[in-house]
């Protein structure tokens, strides 16, 4: 859907972006994550036409991308913002017409939305009647309404109550079985996990890691199972190695990792003859934690 | 094309709806009417009559004083000082003591005033004074006062201007204020627009919907948008305020039977009564009017009327972009105002005094100045080529205006929280795309 090639941007004395490249398929949910001020924004803005690149290129569709392409993108920027005096209705309609849309295409869906969205009896207040969370689903509905084939979401949860927010995952979730692409920006990796298909981390200003969530957890496994059981877990092996143990009444929680690939059967297997297992996990790293650990490596490296 | 226009609907309409828009219009003709009218009104209502004391110890203007609408005279006697006493315990203004004067030489007159006299009565009492003390002057020579009257003669010429081949009787009068009233229009335009203008850019970047819509349209075609959009507003302010004003402008005049002063009435005047010179006046101005060439200098309002407007429109909607509240523009706004307030001084007095000299050509011609300084010009006949000129700077200067506004708008709109100075605007002038 969108290739990124050595994207890089300079603003007057400070490098945003260096030399980043990644690719975002189609029909997915993609993480772009990283902390304040790392080049997302910016990265964004490139795509979506309101800056330049540097240097590098980027191809939608196969295509290097131009300002035809605007009207195939749905943008919700984080500093969420709409014409204050202007209707409801109103407001949809012309940024909807903005976008290329006829009048009375964009008037049938915006109607749709409206509804699906329970909006209806709003739609001719202004927008500094509504609530924040109205207005984040009237700016949502604006993203949307086009129909984009590539939408981008810069933290498209702040501002929502949970059963709004939910609202509105269900939606997000439901716009890619329709066959959208969806850039989801944000340094929240607890919705990251749950969404997401594909990330790219990006801290200060480079790409650090990109790819499947799924293939990035599991590269950074350390082998490490969490086990809980009655007794006292007292291990004698070369082959473990018990890096954390707590012990209330009896009972014990414990985190241990296997060396030398060891299958975990083994420590299982071990383990069956000398306590009582009530637990058996393995920790696969969350985003949370591979987001962090990268970050703050970075730093210090 | 297509988005500039609906980003100009959108600025039209949200404007055109406002309760503000519409009360201005309703009410803007009558302002303007109540503000020709109000201060004449205002002169008219007296203030308290005004008693003056004379005490007069020549004796040469005994009962010479007569009550002259408020000025009311009273004469008195006796010594300087106890006179003075006495206008301070009464209500009376002032006192006017004459003292024994030489005719030819009339000093010491005095006004003893209980507060500060005003001009008006000081120059209608020097006037009455100056008049009795000539007529006494006449009578001691011998000159009958009659013999005098009929020597006064009073003049008053009619122009006629031959430039183009054809005799048109001309007016200075009409002329100047032909011109003056378009450069006023094309000022008050520019500021109200301009304003407007630099407070919209200013409330979408504040409102953050910058982004949104930039992600769907290029900086410019917003710029370009917001600016033809408020410039419709504008037109459709003034033209319903001419309508309203041609309006009231018609009732009233059908009240005052204008034709009073047509040719053949003047004949008639001019045969029966005294007040003939005035009338003639009258008469010059109306046909002056219609010598005015009247389609040229609509035409040309209407052009530096928006060249003006777009040519600074462009940077007060730059000025909005680069900053982040209207507090902070002072600064940019600065240097925008002074050549619009500066060709609207040096207009009045320069220019309408000579308006073919060069620092009239000069500022017709450069596109900051002109729209106000070319509309002074026009009604007393411009020369084709200097007005051709000067309409090529203009659209010279507003494409240039509008390209640099572009460049700074496309920074500034995404720009927050940093106090921009003129450095880091030149330099947004580079910035790559």
């Amino acid at each position: 859907m969108l290739q990124i090639k050595e994207v890089s941007k300079k603003y007057a004395s400070h490098l945003a972006l260096d030399h980043v490249s990644f690719e975002i398929p189609k029909g997915c949910i993609f993480g772009l994550l990283g902390p304040n001020g790392a080049g997302k924004t910016s990265l964004i803005r490139i795509i979506t036409q309101i800056t330049g690149a540097d240097t590098g290129e980027i191809l939608f569709k196969g295509e290097k991308l131009q300002p035809d392409h605007i009207r195939y993108m749905g943008y919700l920027p984080e500093e969420r913002g709409l014409y204050k005096k202007m209707k409801v209705g109103e407001q949809l309609l012309y940024l909807a017409q903005l976008k290329g849309l006829s009048k009375a295409e964009a008037t049938s869906r915006i109607k749709k939305w409206i509804d699906k969205l329970d909006l209806r009896s709003w739609l001719d207040k202004t927008i500094e009647d509504l609530s924040k969370g109205m207005q984040q689903k009237v700016q949502f509905i604006a993203t949307v309404v086009h129909e984009p084939e590539l939408i981008i979401l810069d933290e498209p949860f702040s501002g929502f109550d949970p059963v709004n927010a939910n609202i509105i995952k269900d939606e997000i979730l439901e716009l890619r079985e329709k066959g959208s692409t969806i850039i989801f920006s944000t340094h929240r990796m607890e919705s990251v996990e749950e969404l997401c298909d594909n990330i790219a981390l990006i801290n200060r200003s480079k790409k650090v890691l990109d790819g499947p969530v799924k293939t990035i957890r599991d590269s950074y496994k350390t082998n490490t199972f969490m086990v809980e059981g009655k007794g006292k877990l007292l291990l004698a092996s070369p082959d473990f190695k018990v890096l954390e143990q707590n012990e209330h009444h009896g009972f014990f929680h414990a985190t241990v990792q296997i060396l030398d690939n060891q299958s975990p059967n083994v420590l299982l297997r071990y383990m069956l003859e000398r306590v009582e297992i009530h637990a058996f996990r393995e920790k696969i790293p969350s985003i949370n934690d591979i987001f962090i650990q990268t970050v703050t490596e970075k730093i210090y490296a | 094309m297509h988005k500039i226009w609906l980003i100009v609907q959108r600025e039209y309409l949200t404007r055109v709806r406002k309760k503000s828009f519409i009360i201005m219009t309703l009410v803007g003709p009558l302002l303007m009417a109540a503000l020709m009218v109000v201060p004449i009104w205002l002169t008219t209502i007296s203030d308290d009559s005004e008693t003056i004391e004379v005490l007069d110890e020549s004796g040469l203007f005994a009962g010479k004083f007569q009550n002259e609408g408020d000025l009311k005279f009273k004469p008195v006697s006796g010594s300087v000082e106890a006179a003075k006493k006495r206008v301070m315990e009464t209500e009376n203004t002032a006192l006017l003591y004459i003292p024994k004067i030489n005719l030819d030489k009339p000093e010491g007159i005095k006004l003893f005033s209980q507060e500060n006299t005003s001009l008006t009565t000081q120059i209608g009492l020097e006037k009455m004074l100056k008049r009795e003390i000539e007529e006494q002057k006449f009578a001691r020579s011998g000159v009958d006062k009659k013999v005098l009257d009929q020597i006064k003669t009073d003049i008053s010429i009619s122009t006629v201007n031959m430039a183009d081949g054809d005799e048109k009787s001309s007016n200075a009068a009409v002329t100047s204020a032909a011109g003056y009233i378009g450069a006023i229009l094309i000022y008050m335009f520019i500021f109200i627009y301009g304003v407007q203008i630099m407070r919209g850019v200013i409330e979408e970047k504040t409102n953050r919907i910058v982004e949104v819509v930039i992600s769907s349209v290029k900086p410019f075609q917003l710029m370009m948008g917001k600016i033809l959009g408020i410039a419709a507003v504008g037109l459709t302010q003034f033209l319903l305020w001419i309508m309203l004003s041609t309006a009231i402008v018609s009732v009233v005049s059908s009240q005052f039977k204008v034709d009073r002063f047509s040719d053949e009435k003047i004949e008639e005047t001019l045969k029966t009564t005294s007040d003939a010179g005035q009338a003639k006046e009258m008469h010059d101005i109306f046909s002056a009017i219609n010598n005015l060439n009247v389609p040229l200098l609509l035409g040309c309002f209407l052009f530096y009327f928006l060249g003006g407007y777009l040519l600074y429109g462009a940077l007060f909607g730059a000025v909005g972009s680069a900053v982040d509240n209207e507090t902070d523009t002072q600064q940019f706004l600065f240097p925008i105002t002074i050549p619009l307030i500066m060709s609207f001084i040096v207009a009045q007095t320069v220019i309408i005094k000579n308006p073919d000299g060069p620092v009239a050509f000069w500022m017709s011609v450069i596109p900051f100045t002109s729209p106000i300084s070319m509309m002074l010009r026009l009604p007393f006949g411009v020369p084709t080529w200097q007005l051709l000129l000067s309409m090529a700077m203009l659209i010279l200067g507003f494409i240039f205006t509008v390209w640099l506004a572009g460049r700074i708008y496309r920074v500034g709109i995404l720009m927050y929280g940093k106090k921009v100075n003129y450095r880091e605007l030149s330099k947004w002038l580079f910035y790559k795309g």
